[in-house]
């Protein structure tokens, strides 16, 4: 073995022996430093003939940088240790739970979801949502709406009433959605095409029976719309909403005195173990009443019958959401209790709408 | 309320059809079936049993042994309780399996004190048949072994229950329910004249009519020498099986004739009637004993029929107990008379009375049936109970009103979309008993007086409807036409609607609460007015309609901590009432917040990071609905304080200007808490949506050109001492307002109180971003702008940089 490669064995040695950065910096100037034994070597080149300097040179050369790089290579496995060490001192348990996004938490009611469901589907077919006041005139609830004074129909509405006024008349809480008919025909020409949602009230409550409780109402009035396409429009409905292929429909002639002729429609169901679907079955059951607007209303409200017809239908929105959504029952609707709102509310970015389906 | 047995229909209806089919034509012609009580059904598995022979229990003293005889030849052994259980009767037997209805169970084979019992013999309570459990079901002789019960008992006619509409007084009988069936192709309609039969003397009993706007019409007739008693078999099996009781002959004729014909007829014992009759109002605090067995106390709004001792029947309701029949009565005066409608219905709701005769006589009975009525009644009491009759004396006039309606054939199809031969309509109308006119384009046609409710042409339009099917309406496709597409909901609508998705993406969830709170909540809360109480509440405490959404949320979250979870979040958006105009009626967005329900997350986490929910919580549910809404941000103002329901401390009122307040926010006064029977902490706001000005309309949907700085902002930190009550909003603007141009944010990032700083006073840090403009700003520059901030800082609020 020559001295070089003697001098490069016990270099290496010195560097992989170096524990720590002190170590290895004092292995560097003993090697390259400024009296470092590989700095002699190189020095030693100039005095050497051409001859022996062209053998010795890239040695010697060669010798500083494998030297140079083998510092390189240590001084990084050091950073490396050590950043290994602080990693390890870093660690968290990422097994601890993270809080629920807010939007994972809120729910918005069924009533509220199944009425932008009940919009997103009309609106499509060109209809407008009107509203209208809680607290109603009899004239508005009633009269207007074709129920003589005292008939037993008004009976079957369970109306509440506010105090009489000085001058005998006295308001009441809408018994139906109904009135806003009135208000819009009488404050819009027609061709009309509305639905009208809200809170109704009767003072009744059961175990189905709420005093208070949401309807959406239908109202087209034009000069040619007839039963055919009512039942077009409330065919298409049902299949919209309870998001059906086909559904099965029953028209049966009924009574309101808002509508002449007047119908009550049922849906095709099977009910099994407390599930209802649709579009199978051979159960029938109730939706929905509707009918084309009786001429004494169109009359009362400004309109001539013989110009002018029209039909309106209307139903529970508590009601059809039970039916859609599987709620066995009415009251909890109204209780605000947390385990219903979070079972049978929907999340708030889960929006209805027709291109991306009505149900989450 | 309708009631009647197939049989029953048979008598008016010639037809073969099944019961099933009768039933689905009733329902698509517009007279549901309710229900259908088929007893035989029920009772198939009992049958006739002869008891050969009842032995003494040998271990009980009440019970027997009984071998039954079934029929089928093998006697079987039954241990039998019924105290008139013997040797040779004929009973009623339930085999092993058999569902007992009066017992709810399933027979099975046991062992009754050691003694087995393959069966039973039943009573009529235990069908279900009467309330008689005396003793088991006790047959003649004659009865045959093994023959079903149902059969031999004539069980075996179906009920039908029909849900009558208002308008359909005609089918308030089984005679027009036929005729409706009829012209539904339901078979023939059995529609025999009724002769009148000739009285052998004048009617002895006059009748005044001096209330003629209550009392059209008033017909009456004695049958004199009458044999009252049980009526025949037949007659009390009708009765009984929709649910009437049979009383006596002449009573049970004229419940009969209510139900076959849908009008109803009133007996007096003549024998108890003294002098003539008047037909008049009551006088104010005159009472009626009524057959009900319950006294009345009647007014002049009340329609009676009195003599020379005082009222003797409540018109068209009900009569008196005084001058009833009793099986002892032999002249009957029958009376078959008209009453107005309305007052009939306004009598018996103020009275409370609900008789077949008012639920018939408010909806209107067919006036032309009022002397067939009481010539049909002649006829039966005559036959059931023999008699003479005398003449019929008629007060008043039946005059039914004649109209007409000039029909053009087109409206069927314009108001039913239905293009029907006029050979068809016509068919169907004079079926139901119309007349129809001519051939032309309109024809004229004459409702039957038993159809009130048919006036116009629409009514027309749903009798032919009706008949033919609705289902026979070809859906229609109904085009949007040139309905714009434009968005359809109203400013109010769509600030809901985003109002509602806003709070429940902060975690809440939405509650719908009643509309009506208790008084001395809504006075707490603003409302409480006379004209927002409810005259007839459903409960004391839901008598005032709402002034505010908190107390129905407070209650609700209330309720949730009382069922185990504390930590609730829950927002409302709906009506609160001003006043009982519609102008009054608001759209509040409100929310609550309880315990550890904070924005972040709900209940105690491991990060600690929250503690119990603040005003600021419900500072940002406003904030952010009311932005979600459309509210401009840098338009709303928070300045303190709030209504009295707020802590004074701790609330915070949202406006924009003094003019226009949008709503409040902070924690929930101790007293609202403890007035709400609820404990804290509780935090809340309430924030009306019709308050957010409306944007101004733009012509473009496009955003203004956004301009991007090639300058790099610089930010700079201060921190101020201030007097404790500087408000942070005040210093916030302050700095700002040095320079508004170059001076693009200014938060709030330390808020610092205690040691170091003087008692009295608050420490508040803020960074200023600076935004050069159209050049580097040397550090000269910002230096002069920075001393310019402390300046305006303290000038405006007294604070100086914290040393």
């Amino acid at each position: 073995m020559t001295d070089t490669a003697q001098l490069e064995q016990d270099i290496l040695a010195a560097i992989a022996a170096a524990g720590d950065e002190a170590a290895l910096e004092s292995a560097r100037v003993a090697a390259l430093g400024k009296s470092g034994s590989v700095t002699a070597l190189l020095k030693t080149l100039g005095a050497l003939p051409p001859e022996e300097r062209k053998i010795q040179g890239p040695a010697i050369n060669g010798l500083k940088d494998r030297v140079t790089a083998a510092l390189a290579a240590r001084r990084e496995a050091f950073k490396d240790a050590a950043l290994a060490a602080r990693l390890n001192t870093e660690s968290v348990d990422v097994t601890l739970p993270v809080r629920e996004a807010p939007t994972d938490i809120g729910r918005v009611h069924p009533i509220t979801q199944v009425t932008d469901e009940l919009t997103a589907i009309f609106a499509d077919m060109g209809f407008a949502v009107a509203e209208g006041p809680d607290i109603e005139t009899d004239d508005y609830n009633f009269t207007k709406l074709n129920f003589p004074p005292d008939h037993p129909a008004r009976e079957m509405h369970d109306t509440f009433f506010f105090n009489p006024k000085p001058d005998g008349s006295r308001l009441l809480l809408r018994t139906h959605t109904s009135p806003v008919q009135v208000r819009t025909m009488l404050s819009q020409k027609p061709p009309i095409r509305v639905i009208i949602p809200g809170r109704t009230y009767r003072c009744d409550s059961d175990q189905t029976h709420t005093p208070m409780f949401h309807q959406v109402e239908g109202l087209v009035i034009d000069k040619r719309s007839h039963l055919g396409h009512l039942k077009w429009i409330l065919e298409e409905f049902c299949k919209a909403f309870f998001e059906v292929d086909r559904v099965g429909m029953r028209f049966r002639p009924s009574f309101f005195p808002f509508t002449e002729p007047s119908l009550e429609v049922d849906i095709q169901c099977r009910r099994d173990k407390g599930e209802i679907r649709f579009g199978e079955g051979n159960d029938w059951l109730e939706i929905l009443g509707c009918g084309m607007v009786h001429p004494n209303v169109l009359k009362n409200c400004g309109l001539d019958p013989d110009e002018y017809q029209g039909f309106a239908w209307g139903m529970g929105i508590d009601r059809i959401a039970m039916l859609k959504y599987g709620m066995p029952d009415l009251r909890p609707f109204f209780e605000a209790d947390m385990r219903w709102l979070n079972h049978y509310g929907f999340r708030p970015l889960d929006f209805p709408t027709l291109a991306g389906g009505l149900s989450p | 309320m309708m009631k009647f047995t197939l049989a029953w229909l048979k008598e008016h209806l010639d037809t073969d059809r099944p019961l099933g089919e009768l039933a689905d034509k009733l329902t698509m012609i517009g007279l549901e079936v309710e229900r259908i009580e088929d007893k035989a059904k029920a009772l198939a598995p009992f049958v006739i049993a002869r008891v050969i022979e009842a032995k003494q229990h040998p271990n009980a003293d009440r019970l027997r042994v009984c071998m039954v005889d079934t029929g089928d030849g093998t006697p079987i052994q039954v241990v039998c309780g019924a105290p008139n259980a013997r040797t040779g009767m004929k009973s009623v037997f339930a085999p092993p399996g058999a569902f007992i209805p009066g017992k709810n169970i399933t027979l099975g084979v046991g062992k009754i004190r050691d003694v087995e019992s393959r069966g039973m013999l039943v009573s009529e309570f235990e069908l279900q048949l009467s309330d008689n459990h005396d003793g088991i079901i006790d047959l003649p002789d004659d009865a045959p072994v093994g023959e079903p019960y149902a059969r031999y008992a004539e069980f075996d006619d179906p009920v039908i229950e029909i849900n009558l509409t208002p308008n359909r007084s005609d089918a308030t009988g089984v005679h027009g329910v036929a005729r409706d069936l009829a012209a539904a192709d339901m078979g023939k309609f059995k529609d025999a004249l009724i002769k009148p039969v000739k009285g052998e003397f004048p009617c002895p009993v006059a009748v005044t009519i001096e209330s003629p706007e209550l009392c059209p019409a008033f017909g009456l007739r004695l049958v004199r020498g009458v044999k009252n008693g049980p009526s025949p078999d037949w007659l009390q099996k009708r009765l009984t099986a929709i649910g009437l009781r049979p009383i006596n002959a002449l009573v049970d004729i004229t419940n009969f004739i209510t139900y076959d014909r849908g009008r109803p007829l009133h007996v007096f014992d003549a024998a108890k009637v003294r002098g003539d009759l008047t037909v008049r109002r009551a006088r104010a605090g005159e009472t009626l004993l009524a057959l009900d067995g319950k006294a009345y106390t009647l007014d002049d709004k009340i329609c009676v029929i009195a003599d020379d001792q005082g009222v003797e029947s409540l018109s068209g309701i009900m009569g008196g107990e005084a001058s009833g029949c009793s099986p002892d009565t032999t002249d009957v005066l029958i009376e078959s008379a008209l009453w107005q409608p309305l007052n009939i219905a306004q009598t018996g709701r103020k009275l409370g009375i609900n008789s077949d005769a008012r639920y018939r006589f408010e909806r209107g009975v067919d006036p032309a049936f009022m002397l067939p009525g009481l010539e049909l009644a002649t006829r039966m009491v005559m036959e059931l109970c023999g008699g003479t009759p005398s003449e019929v004396t008629v007060a008043g006039s039946v005059e039914a009103p004649e109209s007409v309606i000039d029909f053009p054939l087109s409206e069927l199809e314009r108001l039913a979309g239905l293009d029907l031969p006029l050979n068809e309509m016509r068919r169907v109308l004079e079926r139901l008993g119309f007349f129809v006119a001519g051939q032309g384009e309109s024809v004229k046609i004459a409702p039957p007086s038993w159809r009130p409710d048919v006036q116009g042409k629409a009514d027309v339009v749903e009798e032919v409807v009706r008949i033919v099917g609705v289902d026979r309406v070809p859906p229609t496709p109904f085009p949007r036409g040139d309905a714009p597409r434009k968005p359809v909901l109203t400013p109010i609508q769509l600030r809901t609607r985003k109002a509602k998705r806003a709070l429940a993406a902060r975690n809440l969830m939405e509650a719908v609460t009643w509309s009506f709170i208790a008084a001395e909540q809504a006075e707490r809360f603003g409302g409480g007015k006379a004209e927002l109480k409810l005259a007839n509440p459903i409960a004391a405490d839901l008598s005032d309609m709402r002034p505010s959404l908190i107390p129905g949320l407070v209650a609700a979250v209330q309720k949730n901590a009382d069922r185990g979870f504390p930590d609730t979040g829950l927002f409302e958006v709906g009506q609160v009432f001003r006043g009982d105009q519609p102008a009054d009626q608001l759209t509040a967005a409100a929310g609550i917040r309880r315990a550890l329900a904070k924005p972040s997350g709900l209940g105690r986490h491991w990060q600690k990071r929250d503690g119990e929910v603040d005003a600021f919580d419900t500072k940002a549910d406003a904030l952010t609905v009311l932005v979600a809404a459309g509210a401009p941000p840098s338009a709303l103002q928070v300045v303190p304080g709030g209504p009295a329901w707020l802590h004074p401390g701790r609330s915070g009122t949202i406006q924009i200007g003094p003019q226009n307040v949008l709503g409040y926010f902070g924690e929930l006064h101790p007293s609202t808490l403890e007035a709400l029977d609820a404990d804290g902490p509780l935090v809340g706001f309430e924030v009306i949506l019709e308050r957010i000005p409306e944007p101004k309309a733009k012509g473009t949907r496009a955003k203004p050109a956004l301009e991007l700085s090639p300058f790099q902002p610089v930010e700079r930190d201060f921190a101020f001492v201030v007097e404790r009550s500087v408000k942070a909003a005040d210093l916030v603007r302050a700095a700002q307002s040095a320079d508004r141009k170059l001076i693009t944010a200014v938060t709030v990032f330390d808020l610092y109180e205690g040691k170091g700083i003087e008692p009295g006073r608050k420490s508040i840090a803020i960074a200023v971003t600076i935004q050069p403009r159209d050049k580097t700003m040397t550090d000269a520059e910002i230096e002069a702008l920075a001393g310019k901030i402390v300046a305006e800082v303290r000038k405006r609020t007294g604070g100086v940089l914290r040393a």
